[in-house]
């Protein structure tokens, strides 16, 4: 696309003659190039298709597509075959010839490829039968199969940009906000407030430029969404905060991007390249008169920029330290003009509220959540991917029946959503539906999305040392609070796991931890405390069984645990012997071997060689 | 004017005013760590806190940075509020074991130090109320010093944590600074000064002849104001 | 050096708010951020070195020490964390005879630990100069070391 386009009728009509150009009945292959599975090695199956393609004189009759995420990151990588959507994964890089001469040319299904469900042992060979999707609602995340993110034809093609041209040419501003206002939608980035009252306030704010940004800083270790999104579909990004901005009256947006995240800050600038040269973005927008134009900035790692008055500071060149909010960004935000703020999935609702109405969007969901989430589901899972489920959906149907469940036949023990400051949940609320309200009412919270999954060999104190260990680095170290406060009680919990624990310390966090939610600055400092809290509130014997017996139950915490070989499974292969760095491991060849104590660092490197499951740790 | 309550205590006060200000001026005392009336808020040392009703809604604010409202009803020594110092207090006395100014608050506030918390070593006795950071770029206009690194082991320091280049020597830091942290050494004539690692050379009065400041001080002066250095080098006194 | 901070400052328009991206360019031209760099990025930019040296100290991202020829990033985002990280940094950090964060003696290596780099399906995950090792476990870290020339990472003689 070069030339602009000046209206939303000459929109459609681009629209249309996309879509007419593309026969759905055309083989079509589809191969995922999100970092997840790039991070497989993709790139050369990429190129070995365009090769093997070019070799046959195919390219004119083969489509070939590169996408975004799928989601199904644990079987990377993976190639979808239009028109039947023929799944294949764990594809291999040589794999390109064989695919297209039995597959596309011969009709022949490769039987090693096809994804066997592991709860029937049948193969599955159309990727809509696939249980880790069937059983999802792919409504913003869907989209990222059908388009190549560096294409903003495939965005045109599949009707992109028709609710920016219904915006802009067919609502009033104050109807736009009124829309999504009905439809209640709610901040995806953490807190859940609901993103049309907070473009009111922004539009009714005085003030002069305003300013309208997207949080793509993403911190929470152990979430990807945000991400994919950008990476997979930016132009759906792109196109929700157009909308906003008109909505707010607002000519000037940013980008807030993780610089850990590359591809997905090159496919959003060359989405806002190309916007720009068709018309969508920059000046008179569609022929409308409108104004707004984007620019992306890119954090420097810090976890707290994700943090409103912190990201501001960032964006404005300066160290990211939160200032007290006692005047809404919506009046004094960045550069102290009217700001707002959303983040990545946030924006990305927006089109689909404009295009199908808000009845239509409140129609998924529960009473006070609507719409679908997008969670990361990882840890011990067997299916790791980003999933995307209405709101209330069980937490049991996500982790067992879309996650396929825990690997190993281990026992399920806990999940922790909401990020480093979020909860654990025990197994106890697995048949709770998620979204904001119901999060929050059993001590954790929505966060950005993360699910982690812990099993029985995870040690809940030591997974609350881990969150609360995280936030000692990542706070901003401004006030007393949480600078000193999430430090000592990191001490603590460390004393805890090495068995220098005290009667009185789980008390104490107690007491700590709710000073440090009642005193901190910022909502990093607020919520730093939950890991500590949702742990003890439901794993206290495990924090007893630290203090006062000096034992892990979960055989996690060094200092407690001892290595030792059950002389009964040993085959005396040897294996652990070779592996120890220092010795420990020995003994005679076809005979048990044995650790010795005094030598053992508990480095591990024994029990992950061992193939007869003989190492104990207890 | 706004109509509000502090500590049961009926108080007409000026729309725009912090809750700090109007409690001082009726004689409602707070204590805070890195209020300093010369400079602006901050809102670090979380000493100041309040719990606050308006309407329906008790929460927790900052007093320093919390602008008074009709109707609004403060508890400057509520439980969660004094939690909430006692922990503050705690945690500070804890990183700065030596601090006499902590000690002396602790013993106006009757707070002891929590015996779990194992006093640092290796810290300072600054206690990051952030003052003279604010009065070398607020107030003095140099912006000689800063913060470096984050969490626990932010602290105050020069650029590179080397002899500052920009630093005027006039000493406003030293000044502010609540806990001792910043030294700042003249020799026994007063002809020169040593802080921040460097040694200035101080500039006598033309008509006392007494060492009034240092040289690059006033050839800041002079440059900012264009007024020229011969015409500063009388000290206040004489002028 | 100062030509180079030109180019980069210039391509920004020399718009302070983008500091950070800056330094960050200029980061990626040198390996790290030498002084004199961060003094060009101050004049050139008109921000105060002290506020330059505040941003470059607060963001992890950067680093005032030259990094090694191969620069070890091992994910401890909390999936891998659960699936085991950390004993694999413990055996990363006793076979360099560094900590994390540090680099070695001889600049060869440098080893951090970062936060969650969304390849979750393969935690744990190690990224060897940009290259994602995946599924990463104790003896597959021995292995990379060892095939990067890291003497002795088997045995236990090293310097
Ligand atoms: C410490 C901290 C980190 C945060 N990190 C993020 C983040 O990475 N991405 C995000 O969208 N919101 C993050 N938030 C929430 C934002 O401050 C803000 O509420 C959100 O971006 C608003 O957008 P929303 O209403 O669309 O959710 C963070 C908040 C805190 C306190
Ligand atoms: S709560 Fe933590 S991150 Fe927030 S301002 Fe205080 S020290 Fe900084
Ligand atoms: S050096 Fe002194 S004035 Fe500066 S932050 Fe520390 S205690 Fe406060």
């Amino acid at each position: 696309m070069t030339t602009k386009i000046k209206s939303f009728d000459e929109l459609k009509s681009i629209q249309e003659r996309l879509k007419a150009g593309r026969d759905p009945k055309k083989p079509c292959i589809t191969i995922c190039v999100g970092t997840g599975c790039l991070a497989y090695g993709t790139q050369k199956l990429v190129d070995n298709f365009r090769a093997e393609l070019a070799k046959r004189n195919l390219t004119e009759k083969i489509g070939f597509r590169t996408t975004g995420c799928h989601g199904f990151c644990e079987r990377g990588p993976m190639v979808v075959i239009a028109p039947d959507k023929i799944f294949y994964q764990r594809v291999g890089l040589e794999d390109a010839a064989e695919i297209i001469d039995k597959t596309l040319l011969k009709g022949e299904i490769i039987e090693r490829l096809l994804y066997v469900d592991p709860a029937t042992g049948q193969k599955v060979t159309r990727e809509d039968d696939v249980p880790f999707y069937k059983k999802q609602t792919r409504l913003v995340f869907g989209l990222n199969s059908k388009v190549d993110p560096e294409s903003l034809d495939d965005y045109l093609a599949i009707g992109g940009y028709t609710a920016l041209g219904k915006a802009l040419t067919g609502m009033k501003p104050e109807a736009i906000i009124q829309e999504v206002i009905k439809a209640n939608l709610r901040g995806r980035g953490g807190g859940g407030f609901p993103a049309g009252w907070k473009w009111d306030s922004t539009r009714k704010a005085q003030g002069d430029p305003k300013y309208v940004i997207c949080n793509a800083d993403e911190g929470d270790p152990g979430a990807y969404m945000d991400r994919s999104l950008l990476e997979g579909n930016p132009h759906l990004v792109l196109e929700g905060m157009i909308i906003g901005a008109f909505a707010i009256g607002s000519s000037q947006g940013y980008i807030y991007a993780r610089n850990e995240y590359p591809l997905a800050i090159k496919n959003i600038t060359l989405a806002i390249e190309q916007a720009r040269q068709a018309g969508l973005l920059g000046e008179n927008i569609l022929g409308t008169g409108f104004n707004f134009d984007v620019k992306i900035n890119r954090g420097g790692g810090a976890f707290v920029c994700g943090e409103s008055s912190a990201l501001f500071a960032s964006l404005e060149g300066r160290a990211g330290e939160p200032r007290a909010k006692y005047i809404h960004a919506t009046d004094k935000g960045l550069y102290d003009k009217p700001t707002n703020l959303n983040n990545v999935e946030t924006w990305a609702n927006v089109p689909f509220i404009i295009d199908r109405g808000a009845d239509w969007y409140a129609s998924i969901g529960t009473a006070g959540s609507k719409g679908t989430k997008i969670f990361s589901l990882v840890g011990k899972i067997n299916n790791t991917g980003l999933v995307e489920v209405p709101m209330g959906t069980k937490l049991r149907e996500i982790v067992f029946d879309i996650g396929g469940g825990i690997p190993g036949g281990k026992k399920f023990k806990a999940i922790q959503t909401g990020g480093p400051s979020g909860g654990c949940i025990p197994e106890q609320y697995l048949d709770m539906g998620v979204d904001f309200d119901e999060l929050t009412k059993i001590g954790s919270m929505m966060g950005s999305g993360g699910m982690i999954v812990m099993d029985e060999d995870n040690c809940m104190v030591d997974v609350a040392r881990y969150f609360t260990n995280f936030l000692v680095s990542e706070s901003c170290g401004k006030c007393v609070p949480c600078r000193e406060g999430v430090r000592r009680m990191r001490d603590i919990l460390a004393d805890i796991t090495e068995g220098k624990g005290q009667e009185g310390d789980v008390e104490l966090l107690e007491k700590m931890a709710a000073a440090i939610i009642d005193g901190s600055l910022c909502a990093l400092g607020n919520s730093a405390p939950n890991p500590v809290l949702s742990t003890i509130r439901y794993f206290r014997d495990e924090y007893e069984a630290h203090i006062k017996h000096k034992r892990c139950p979960a055989g996690v915490c060094k200092a407690l645990i001892l290595y030792s070989i059950d002389p009964e499974k040993c085959t005396g292969c040897t294996l652990c012997s070779k592996v120890c760095p220092t010795g420990a491991a020995a003994g005679e060849r076809k005979k048990a071997h044995a650790i010795d104590k005094a030598l053992c660092t508990k480095c591990g490197a024994c029990r992950e060689s061992c193939k007869f499951d003989a190492i104990i740790v207890r | 004017m706004v109509n509000l309550t502090i500590d049961n205590k009926k108080i007409e006060a000026e729309a725009g005013q912090t809750i700090l200000e109007v409690s001082r001026e009726n004689g409602i005392v707070i204590p805070t760590l890195c209020s300093n009336e010369a400079l602006e808020p901050s809102g670090a040392c979380r000493m100041c806190l309040v719990e606050v009703k308006h309407g329906k809604r008790t929460r927790i604010v900052t007093s320093c940075l919390y602008q008074v409202a009709e109707g609004l009803i403060v508890d400057t020594k509520s439980e969660r509020v004094l939690a909430a110092r006692r922990l503050v207090l705690q945690l500070l006395l804890a990183r700065c074991p030596e601090s006499k100014q902590l000690r002396e608050m602790a013993e106006e506030l009757g707070i002891q130090p929590e015996p779990r918390f194992t006093p640092d070593q290796d810290k300072s006795k600054c206690i990051l109320c952030r003052m003279c950071v604010r009065t070398c770029e607020k107030v003095v206009g140099v912006c000689a010093i800063g913060f470096s690194y984050r969490g626990s082991e932010k602290n105050v320091c020069t650029p590179f944590q080397e002899d500052s280049v920009s630093c005027i020597g006039c000493g406003a830091c030293a000044y502010v600074c609540p806990s001792g942290h910043i030294e700042m050494e003249t020799t026994e004539t007063g002809d020169s000064r040593k802080i921040w690692g460097r040694t200035f050379k101080m500039k006598s009065c033309k008509v006392c002849g007494r060492y009034f400041a240092p040289e690059d001080q006033l050839k800041f002066i002079s440059t900012t104001t264009g007024v020229p250095v011969d015409d500063l080098a009388v000290c206040i006194s004489c002028r | 050096m100062e030509q180079k901070v030109k180019e980069i400052i210039q391509h920004y328009h020399g718009d302070k708010s983008y500091l950070v991206p800056i330094l960050q360019d200029v980061q990626k031209e040198f390996n790290y951020l030498p002084k004199d760099a961060l003094c060009a990025v101050s004049t050139q930019l008109s921000v105060p070195i002290s506020r330059v040296y505040e941003v470059v100290t607060f963001y992890k991202a950067f680093s005032l020490k030259p990094k090694g020829r191969y620069q070890l990033s091992l994910c401890m985002g909390t999936a891998c964390h659960v699936r085991g990280a950390e004993l694999i940094a413990g055996n990363i950090e006793s076979i360099l005879g560094i900590k994390e964060g540090e680099t070695t003696e001889d600049l060869e290596f440098s080893f951090e630990t970062v936060g969650c780099l969304g390849a979750c399906a393969l935690g744990p995950v190690l990224v060897v100069n940009g290259e994602y090792h995946g599924h990463m476990n104790i003896a597959k870290s021995t292995k990379i070391l060892k095939k990067l020339g890291k003497k002795g990472a088997t045995d236990d003689d090293q310097d």
